[in-house]
């Protein structure tokens, strides 16, 4: 367990050192997010209320759309040069290494909702009712995100149509968190008639899942 | 062959039960006495429940098959697994047209966005879809095979969510609960259902079977393919090393 962890901690910090470094999700994807968030409003023809209403959902497919192109770069970064050669004669396990790469998509998938979240209180005028239900939605929904799609790039990687690829495989997998996150959110930024609290079990259930469920896949697709 | 032609009368048996034999759903209200019901539309039950168990039944078999793959990785499971897979997405993706069809008479709508059997129903379609769209994505059989298998496990895990959502969200579908189990339906329409599950299982078992058939030879070919490199480089390299052989030895003599 001890070794486990040390191999996700230095995992992630290689991931998150070389993002620090090439700067890519705060170039390129968070700007991305506001874009989308921007693009969504133009489309819904800036009616406040309608945005209002829609928050959660628009919120949600930003950070899923921004997701794919995070999980694509983490996925990416093991294949230049052979790196994921190097990885696997390291010594590091393949659990490590999964979940070391799950964390520092998450991390960065934190950030991203941290801005869009600014951005649907200031663009579309949302009102956080219950702050701790936001937070928690928030970091299971990452959870879920970031191990799906770590398991997914994974699986894509080294394939010649990966871009391509990617969305079909994941935005499949990751509708119940999409679905369960709106709910969970609508009920965070004040929307009648929803059971947040529930939809939060059901987005922990997926996160533990999914977790799990990805180390052990993961370890299939570094033997192979 | 012989099944093909079992399957083929028994489709031709099942729609003279389905259309002549059996009644449409017209009901009398108690007071008023006008009619309602489903009218014929209700003979859609007699294709669409039993794709959508045949759905459920394929991508099952595709799982344990992925299974299968990941325990023994011989090309036999990993070709059954793809063959159930392509089977069940055809059946879902009638599961899915004849539902929209048969709710627009009765719910007045093709589709309804509010219905979790519907929503769990078409992403367990889009599941597969990604199944298959990786299957072709790479040239590499083993690779398909283990990418494939990890892939068929996840999306059989929506299965659950759909048979069991009309009693988890009972609020929240349009459709009913299970007639069948509860037997809440008169005899010759469980007969033709019933029937109508045998027929479209064998139709289904003859597709399976030469799905499997042109898998195996897909890959019994892309074996040849690969002895007969082997063997032509081989020929090449012994061809070579004779040329060398015989040029050092007229440099020597």
């Amino acid at each position: 367990m001890r070794e486990l962890l040390t191999d996700l901690r230095l995992v992630a910090a290689k991931d998150l050192r070389i993002e620090l470094r090439s700067r890519v999700v705060a170039n390129q994807v968070a700007p991305f997010a506001v874009l989308v968030l921007v693009l969504f409003g133009v489309a819904l023809d800036a009616d406040q209320r309608t945005l209002r209403s829609f928050a959660p959902g628009l919120f949600w497919m930003a950070v899923l759309f921004c997701a794919l192109l995070a999980v694509q770069r983490s996925a990416a970064i093991e294949q230049a040069d052979e790196a994921a050669v190097g990885l696997s004669l390291s010594g590091i396990s393949p659990a490590g290494l999964f979940l070391g790469k799950a964390t520092a998509v998450f991390v960065q998938l934190l950030a991203l909702e941290v801005l869009l979240t600014g951005g649907i209180v200031v663009l579309y005028r949302s009102s956080i009712e219950d702050v701790m239900l936001l937070v928690l939605t928030g970091l299971m929904a990452g959870v879920a995100v970031a191990a799906a799609g770590t398991l997914y790039g994974a699986m894509a990687a080294g394939l010649g149509v990966r871009e391509t690829l990617l969305p079909i495989l994941l935005l499949p997998v990751l509708a119940p968190v999409l679905i369960g996150a709106t709910r969970a959110f609508d009920d965070a930024l004040g929307a009648p008639a929803v059971d947040g609290w529930t939809w939060l079990a059901l987005l922990a259930g997926l996160a533990a899942t999914m977790t799990i469920f990805g180390a052990l896949a993961h370890r299939l697709l570094v033997d192979d | 062959m012989l099944l093909g032609l079992v399957a083929l009368v028994g489709v031709v048996v099942l729609v003279v039960f389905a259309f002549a034999l059996t009644n449409p759903d017209i009901r009398s209200h108690p007071t008023t006495g006008d009619e309602f019901g489903q009218f014929d539309a209700v003979r859609l039950l007699y294709l669409h429940v039993p794709m959508a168990i045949l759905t459920y039944v394929a991508y099952a078999l595709c799982a344990v098959a992925s299974v299968g793959y990941l325990l023994k990785r011989t090309s036999w499971w990993d070709v059954a697994a793809h063959a159930l897979a392509e089977v069940g997405t055809v059946a879902c993706a009638l599961v899915l047209v004849t539902g929209s069809i048969w709710g627009r008479p009765v719910w007045n709508t093709w589709w309804e966005w509010g219905d979790v059997r519907l929503m769990t129903t078409l992403i367990l379609f889009l599941l597969f879809l990604g199944y298959l769209a990786l299957r072709r994505a790479t040239s590499d059989p083993e690779s398909a095979a283990l990418r494939g298998a990890i892939v068929a496990l996840v999306a059989v895990l929506d299965i659950p969510l759909v048979n069991r959502s009309v009693e988890w969200w009972e609020n929240r579908t349009l459709h009913q609960k299970s007639t069948l189990a509860e037997l809440k339906i008169e005899d010759l329409t469980l007969f033709t259902l019933v029937l109508g599950i045998v027929v479209f299982g064998l139709v289904m078992s003859w597709l399976l079977l030469h799905r499997f058939r042109v898998g195996w030879l897909e890959q019994a070919e892309m074996n040849h393919m690969v002895d007969v490199a082997i063997a032509e480089r081989r020929d090449a390299i012994s061809i070579s090393d004779v040329g060398a052989a015989v040029s050092r030895q007229g440099e020597e003599s």
